[in-house]
């Protein structure tokens, strides 16, 4: 018997490489944990009964393509929706003999920051099931950190891999735009959206990064990696130069609890050798959040208009073809998918497109310069990944502007194209906190490096303490190894 | 008051690559429906574009035959607008940047050359098509349902903006037969209009001779042939004047010009005009051509049109030299010119026996033709028939033609053009009475009686003498 | 920075939204709230800095024009939510 709570994507084909478990029982040992907690979590809408693969189980966001697999985008307008084909990446890990456990629930069309604009309702955080496990990838990240997959792929726009992977205590990668391919993966903002790892640890996330990365034919906006992957090891900071943002240490919506427990890590990080000092991100932590929500939904509302019933997805049946368009989309998409439509719509609109797009899309220069300035003489910028931690589900839907302001922290260097790694770097009250840290494009390595060894210094248990066991059957540790 | 004539026009072309612009369906006609499809044409979630390199390509060619600055950096642009046959809800062409743009074309008209500015060609999609089904009984007008083929959707166009220089209706038609032959030249389109591989829409103003002002103009769509472009551009035309005469303004419309009545139908103008909320494809990255590209691409081109027909005409006359040029003749007739043969007689010979005849003029070996040209008036019109049927045969020599003689004794056939005439008494009638045509009527005859052996320029002397007392 | 009920209808047209009355209501004040939010960036002077549409620079990207299998009928009408033949079938489109 496995403990799917403790084993890491890196033990879990070690033991199938050692013989110890067949790819069936370890998939067997994932659908008992689904059957056991997932009523309560609700992180899947579907699951995979068989294996599909001789290797070890992996969960893929909802707006993944699937071959074959219903795939929703946390969508009614999607119910249903039987894809033809298998987006790049989700053959990519087939290939690589990763077997499909599930697909994990996503706020609708991974707009949101909580999994609770799902019109299959929201997923919970296996450390407080009050809480939200953050979104757009909630449904993932709760997966990883409830055991029930040891590790998934998620999509990030402006954060909905990063901040679910703090809220929830485990690792999550939004990679260099352009590194991972989008082809296949339900577009909502298609100069942002990033498909990425998480899992339990660094390695972890490293790992499935580089089974997936790479430019694809397919895909015209990637290009290969000018390095390969290096799986971190090491234990030394020594010689690594952080940078925190001075704004960071002004913003008032950064909860104290997560602010000390940031500031903790950065002491193990100096302990290591690292040296923090500070940059200025002025134009991004002001103008950052205006200028997605101008870039963002302009795409969205773009990339949405293809959902129309005539060739597939959710039809209401009318008498003409502009009518029976007009009511299909306002049955099928959810609130948070009509506001960001009408926003995009106004902002690419004859009139509003110099005010708004046109003046967000130079607003990003400076953001992507103001980047680049910031990391000279630095491997990493360093911030909390999220400014509060989980929050009670119902707490900020009724408020988009509130629910927005999640993302302060991740969006910026979203929008810049630049690589973030979230670690779990403390608690407070009970809650996890994550760090993100931020490299240059193409700097996954360097991130994969700085961050496996603050993980190991840190040693944050990533199993929820409500669902620890006193006695742990296997006696592994976080990383697998024997006690 | 006279009126000036101020048309542009918006063609789109169709490339023939093997495959769509931005995925690798095979494009072709007559393929079953929904047969040349796949996720990204279909906009299924998560498809996303990847560019036609060739179809790059050959805009850059058909851009510098056009005279236009190749741009170093394109960018394509999402233009949204709602109908079935988009999948996606956008149509991905190009909007501020587009490949070429400030071109012109020499036009040859009788009175000197005429440069047609070129604003702009870009390269984009094609939609796919939407058939309109039904209007039972009892229904009011309209259709009932519509059936989609996405086949086509995805199709590269070249679309190509002129200037607003052409100054009749008759120039339109002449700059589009020049701008068909330029592209099947070039090789990157079959621009056969009846298949829809290329399309123009005609915009139509007119201003007082003279001034330089820019008056409302209208748009007129769905003309399927050279002819009927131009009979609506005039259509427009008069009915324009003839709003201003009256003392009325001309209204932005658009309208479809019916050919078989030569009426024009305005189409309900909506609402609200499309806002294409254009913006930069986010899934495409720019189009940088490397100047090497532009160069070699530059260096191959062939000779204009424009430019052949100004080197043949003083040899013919512009009508007969555009008919050789944009009939894609004129190389036969400068080697059969070469080979010796009279330069006029040489034209018509190609443009009005040849092509009857359906012979393919690139197999014609120019030496042959020279010679039958040649003794077109000695030999029997029945043999000279046979021999250019037979013109593009591997291995054909004139020689066994050319040693028949056309009948051309008066006295043998005298008595046949006097047989012909006492039969036809009606027609001898209405000649004498004025009707000068009916000479070919006898001509024609004597040529049925004697099975083609008589000699025509004699019969016509012998009639015409006849005729006469 | 407001926006009137009737740009917000102009606006769900264009977005093919059949908004219901409520719907109207709701989003005419989110949305006044949002662009309150976002126009901030209007502060900025930005006539001399370039627009971005790509983070990842890159330039001609393209394909060879050599034609791939296209998808088997079964695969295009697999979700069809109305098919004639081998035709997507829709109401009547109005000229």
């Amino acid at each position: 018997m496995i403990d799917t709570l403790r084993l890491t994507a890196e033990a879990a084909i070690e033991l199938l490489e050692r013989g110890e478990m067949s790819a069936p029982e370890l998939h067997a040992a994932y659908l008992d944990a689904i059957a056991e907690r997932d009523g309560e979590l609700h992180c899947y809408l579907r699951t995979s009964e068989e294996p599909s693969g001789e290797g070890i189980p992996i969960a893929l966001k909802d707006v993944i393509s699937t071959k074959g697999i219903e795939t929703t985008a946390g969508s009614r307008i999607l119910e249903g929706y039987t894809p033809v084909f298998d987006a790049t990446v989700a053959a990519r890990v087939k290939g690589a003999g990763l077997s499909l456990l599930g697909k994990t629930n996503t706020d609708e069309f991974a707009m949101g920051s909580s999994t609770e604009n799902s019109a299959w309702g929201p997923s919970r955080n296996p450390w407080d099931p009050t809480r939200v496990p953050g979104g757009s990838g909630g449904g993932t990240a709760a997966a990883v950190s409830a055991g029930l997959a040891p590790w998934g792929l998620g999509s990030d726009t402006g954060g909905s891999i990063k901040q679910p992977s703090a809220l929830c205590g485990n690792a999550g990668l939004r990679p260099t735009y352009g590194t991972v391919s989008r082809y296949g993966v339900v577009a909502f903002a298609s100069s942002l959206d990033q498909i990425g790892p998480v899992a339990k640890t660094v390695r972890d996330v490293a790992l499935l990064y580089s089974i997936v990365a790479g430019r694809d034919p397919l895909d015209s906006t990637t290009a290969d990696l000018p390095e390969v992957v290096v799986l971190p090891e090491g234990d030394s900071l020594a010689g690594v130069r952080l940078a925190v943002p001075r704004q960071v240490g002004e913003l008032d919506a950064i909860e104290p609890g997560v602010r000390a427990s940031f500031e903790a890590a950065l002491g193990q990080a100096r302990e290591l050798g690292a040296e923090v000092g500070e940059c200025e991100l002025p134009l991004s932590y002001r103008y950052g959040m205006p200028c997605y929500y101008l870039v963002a939904p302009a795409e969205a509302s773009s990339n949405l208009a293809r959902y129309d019933g005539v060739r597939y997805g959710l039809r209401t049946t009318a008498e003409s073809y502009d009518e029976m368009v007009e009511r299909t989309r306002d049955d099928g998409f959810g609130p948070e998918p009509k506001r960001r439509i009408m926003l995009g719509t106004y902002a690419l609109s004859s009139g509003y497109y110099d005010a708004y797009y046109g003046q967000a899309q130079r607003v990003r220069t400076l953001l992507i310069r103001e980047h680049r300035e910031a990391l000279e003489g630095f491997d990493a910028i360093v911030t909390p990944t999220s400014p509060t931690v989980a929050f009670p589900i119902g707490d900020k839907a009724a408020d988009p502007l509130a629910m927005y302001a999640c993302d302060l922290l991740t969006i910026p260097s979203c929008l810049a194209g630049l690589p973030g790694l979230s670690i779990p770097c403390g608690l407070s009250d009970g809650l996890p906190v994550g760090l993100q840290l931020i490299g240059p494009q193409f700097g996954e390595n360097g991130l994969f490096r700085i961050g496996h060894a603050l993980e190991q210094a840190i040693g944050f248990d990533t199993v929820p303490e409500r669902l620890r066991v006193a006695s742990n059957p296997t006696g592994l540790t976080p990383s697998g190894d024997a006690r | 008051m006279t009126w000036e004539r101020v048309i542009g026009l918006e063609i789109h072309v169709h490339l023939k690559t093997r495959t769509k612009m931005f995925c690798r369906c095979p494009v072709g006609f007559g393929a079953g429906e929904n047969t040349q499809t796949c996720p990204v044409c279909l906009g299924f979630p998560g498809a996303l574009p990847v560019m036609n390199r060739r179809a790059v390509e050959w805009t850059i060619k058909l851009g510098l035959a056009l005279g236009c600055e190749i741009a170093n950096h394109a960018v394509f642009a999402r233009k949204h607008y709602p109908y079935p046959d988009l999948p996606k809800g956008y149509q991905i062409s190009q909007y501020d940047l587009p490949s070429c743009i400030n071109g012109n074309v020499h036009l040859p008209t009788a009175d000197g050359d005429r440069s047609i500015g070129i604003v702009r060609a870009h390269l984009e999609e094609d939609a796919a098509k939407t058939v309109h089904v039904g209007g039972r009984t009892g229904r009011i007008g309209g259709a009932d349902y519509s059936l989609i083929d996405f086949n086509r959707g995805g199709t590269p166009l070249v679309e190509i903006v002129t200037a607003p220089d052409i100054r009749s209706a008759d120039e339109a038609r002449r700059f589009l037969q020049l701008l068909r032959q330029t592209v099947v030249e070039l090789g990157i389109s079959d621009a056969e209009m009846e298949k829809g591989q290329l399309r123009a829409d005609a915009n139509v103003s007119v201003r007082p001779a003279g001034s330089d002002e820019l008056r409302t103009r209208t748009e007129i769509k769905n003309m399927n042939s050279f002819n009927f472009i131009a009979r609506g551009i005039e259509a427009e035309v008069e009915r324009q004047i003839g709003v201003w005469e009256s003392g009325g303004e001309v209204q932005q419309q658009t309208y479809d010009f019916d050919a078989a009545t030569g009426t024009l139908t305005a189409r309900r103008s909506k609402e609200e005009a499309d806002d294409y909320r254009y913006f930069p494809e986010p899934d495409l990255v720019p189009v940088e051509p490397p100047t090497e590209l532009v160069e070699s691409v530059r260096a191959e081109l062939p000779e204009s049109p424009a430019a052949r027909i100004r080197r043949i005409e003083p040899a013919l006359d512009l009508e007969r030299a555009t008919v050789l040029v944009t009939g894609g003749l004129d190389r036969l007739w400068d080697e059969t010119v070469s080979a010796g043969a009279d330069g006029v007689a040489t034209a018509n010979v190609i443009a009005n026996n040849l092509v009857g005849a359906g012979v393919e003029p690139a197999a014609v070996s120019a030496a042959e033709l020279a010679k039958l040209v040649e003794a077109r008036e000695r030999i029997p019109r029945a043999a000279f028939d046979e021999a250019l049927s037979k013109l593009a045969d591997p291995g054909f020599s004139a020689d066994p033609y050319l040693a028949q003689e056309a009948l051309s004794d008066a006295g043998e056939l005298g008595p046949i053009v006097e047989r012909i005439l006492a039969d036809n008494p009606g027609q001898v009638a209405a000649f004498r009475g004025g009707k000068e045509g009916l000479l070919g009527f006898f001509v024609g005859q004597v040529m049925k009686e004697t099975r083609g052996q008589a000699n025509p320029r004699v019969v016509s002397e012998l009639v015409r003498e006849k005729l006469a007392s | 920075m407001a926006i009137s009920r009737d740009e917000v209808l102009h606006v769900a047209r264009l977005a093919r939204l059949a908004l219901t009355d409520d719907e109207v209501e709701r989003l005419t004040e989110e949305l006044g709230a949002i662009l309150d939010a976002v126009g901030v960036v209007a502060e900025l002077d930005l006539a001399d800095v370039p627009p971005t549409s790509h983070p990842l620079d890159l330039v001609n990207v393209w394909d060879e024009d050599d034609p791939r299998t296209s998808l088997p009928l079964d695969d295009v009408f697999a979700n069809a939510p109305d098919r004639e033949g081998d035709l997507f079938r829709v109401p009547p489109v109005g000229e």
